[in-house]
């Protein structure tokens, strides 16, 4: 197949998975018996003005039908509904949520990432070496314990020493941009360390198994019988060839990554999407429930794609 | 005439690849032995936990988080309760709930690729595109949204984590299946008459039968994984005693600002060795059923070649 063709079907199985979201979301929340239903008017404590026109938005009293459409065009226009804890629009508060995720997502998942590469390869290429058992036990265990876990030990061990909840110092006032920086920095330590080490782990051990595979290649054995160096075998024959396998990893652990983080931003109360997730779900605050589940999917949908792209650029093979 | 048939005269290569041969193999390995020791005393220890708990799971015999002594091994929790009884009954349940979401993942997963792969064609587009966007979705956030939904309890939990777990299976299985739908043997059979049924219950299925439970071993540690997460995050009943929801109390409860980390390393301890021990078992079947892993031309202690049976139209 084309590449160009490739890209497009990509394209479009991404678009396609995002309006089945957005139609199973509908199903969850407004089709199903027991549900919260077409409820997404009924926030506590608003105005009449404000109930009339979210009533008028999503026609909530036109059949189901009508309803859907009505949801598919305000959700694409960025209109997720009132939340019931604060009366903001849906859509500001997720992206402020978003915008408190971000960095320490991204922080955790590259240290992560770096972490396992390294392990990964260093356990392959002494395999069956005291290093190897060592560095995959380790890996093992980590991956083992359950995030919770590991951040309240954390907690527990670092509670003096190192800020435990939220972004900023409360108490820190006027401090100027860089001090404040600084806070945020030392906050992200222990949640940032939570993440890294739970997901770490899973990264060697696959990347330890796919350096394992080219390794027994017959390219290696020639490349080896040709005299090329050691280091330059490992980095630029057997681990440019086990990209592949990396690159999937990375985008199937993202579902870990948006799980360690809910959990994470849990334990550390730190504001972001994971735990605006958590206390929609405690204060049944459903429109906020629906819009994060659906700005999750469409995150991890475009990570999806961006992985695919990424591996098309590594393997142009590829057909399927 | 006597019809003679492709390789009938040759030995099957494929019947090393039996079921008891591979385990046989696996169960020589100490990591496998290590695993299957682990899992099987946890096992043992959940079903007589009910008469080996040392106190009520349910009322408090001590104080509010008392450390650990003689009389409470593991302390106490914030109700008074002995996390030693609690740890053994959570287990209980967490491993029920586990193995049961399990099933019912690999069930719908090896349904989906034996079907997708046996048959092909539509059957498999049609399976292979509702296989992908369930991979797509993420589906801790799915299993929040739904058990919100739904509301809290442990079926709910079973079902969801059961309905949205199978994805990696059905693609595993179905990889495997499409390669043995075109070994002679399976050809064979269906030229001599057999029923779909009898070829998918005589042939496939105990070929695929070591990745199945290898695959099976695997799962239950993400089963038990999204257990203790959904309770973490008060989705699972909350009257329900697992490890999960040991923790959840644990945390909600204060049990992090007053250093009472015997609340919480019990239980943690506990899903980790019993998630390790699956996991060595399961690694080292999925490891003895691929033979290209046996061989590194970068070993230090010299090369050997890698066997033939990995290779072309054999390959594994």
């Amino acid at each position: 197949m084309r590449g160009s063709a490739f890209i497009w079907k990509r394209i479009v199985f991404a678009v396609v998975t995002v309006f089945v979201a957005l139609t199973l979301n509908f199903i969850l929340f407004r089709v199903l018996p027991g549900g919260p239903v077409s409820q997404i008017s009924r926030v506590p404590n608003a105005s009449p003005a404000l109930k009339q026109a979210l009533t008028a938005q999503f026609g909530l009293d036109k059949p189901l039908w009508e309803q859907y459409l009505l949801y598919l065009q305000q959700t694409l226009q960025g209109n997720f509904g009132v939340s019931y804890m604060n009366r903001q629009p849906v859509f500001d508060n997720l992206v402020e949520a978003f915008g408190n995720t971000i960095p320490m997502v991204a922080t955790g998942t590259i240290l992560a990432l770096t972490l396992g590469v390294v392990v990964g390869v260093i356990s392959a290429v002494r395999r069956g070496s005291m290093t190897d058992h060592l560095s995959t036990n380790i890996a093992v265990l980590f991956y083992a314990f359950p995030t919770q876990f590991l951040g309240m030990m954390l907690l527990i061990i670092f509670a003096g020493a190192l800020p435990s909840a939220g972004m900023n110092d409360p108490f820190a006032m006027g401090g100027s941009g860089w001090d404040s920086f600084l806070d945020t920095l030392k906050h992200m330590i222990l949640p940032v360390t939570t993440l890294a080490l739970t997901l770490y782990a899973e990264n060697a051990l696959i990347v330890r198994s796919a350096m394992l595979e080219t390794l027994g290649e017959d390219y290696i054995l020639t490349a080896k019988a040709k005299g090329v160096p050691r280091r330059r075998l490992i980095r630029a024959h057997a681990l440019r060839n086990a990209m592949l396998p990396i690159v999937t990893m990375v985008a199937m652990s993202l579902g870990a990554v948006v799980t360690g983080s809910i959990i994470i931003e849990v334990i550390f109360s730190w504001p972001g999407i994971g735990r605006a997730l958590y206390t929609a779900v405690l204060k049944r605050d459903y429109p906020m429930l629906q819009g994060g589940f659906l700005a999750i999917t469409v995150v991890v949908i475009t990570f999806n794609l961006i992985a695919d792209l990424i591996y098309y650029k590594l393997d142009p093979r590829i057909t399927t | 005439m006597t019809l003679s048939l492709p390789g009938a005269a040759t030995p099957e290569a494929e019947t090393r690849l039996g079921f008891w041969p591979v385990l046989n193999d696996v169960l020589h390995q100490p990591a496998a032995l290590a695993g299957l020791a682990i899992v099987t005393v946890f096992v043992l220890l959940g079903i007589i936990s009910p008469l080996i708990e040392p106190y009520s799971v349910r009322e408090a015999t001590c104080a509010v988080f008392e450390p650990p002594s003689w009389q409470h091994w593991f302390g106490c929790d914030d109700g008074g309760i002995d996390v030693f009884s609690l740890v053994l009954r959570g287990g209980r349940i967490s491993m029920i709930v586990g193995a049961t979401a399990t099933l019912i993942a690999i069930g719908i997963g090896a349904t989906v690729g034996i079907l997708s792969g046996y048959f092909g064609g539509w059957v498999d587009t049609v399976l292979m595109r509702i296989t992908d966007y369930f991979l797509v979705i993420p589906q801790i956030v799915l299993m929040i949204v739904i058990a919100a939904v739904w509301g809290p309890s442990l079926s709910h939990v079973i079902i969801v984590i059961g309905a949205l777990m199978w994805t990696s299976t059905a693609r595993l299985i179905r990889a495997q299946v499409k390669s043995l739908r075109e070994r002679v043997y399976v050809k064979r059979v269906e030229a001599l008459g057999a029923s779909h049924l009898h070829i998918i219950i005589r042939h496939i299925l105990p070929q695929i039968g070591p990745l199945l439970v290898a695959n099976t071993v695997l799962a239950i540690t993400v089963a038990i994984f999204n257990e203790t997460a959904l309770a973490f995050l008060g989705l699972s009943d909350p009257t329900a005693i697992t490890w999960g929801t040991i923790m959840e109390h644990a945390f909600d409860r204060a049990a992090v600002s007053s250093g009472a980390w015997w609340a919480i390393v019990p239980a943690g301890v506990a899903v980790a060795v019993l998630i390790m021990g699956c996991y060595m078992l399961g690694r080292s079947i999925e490891d003895g059923l691929n033979p290209r892993l046996k061989v590194s031309y970068l070993s230090l202690h010299g090369w050997k070649l890698r066997p033939l049976v990995g290779r072309g139209p054999d390959a594994i």
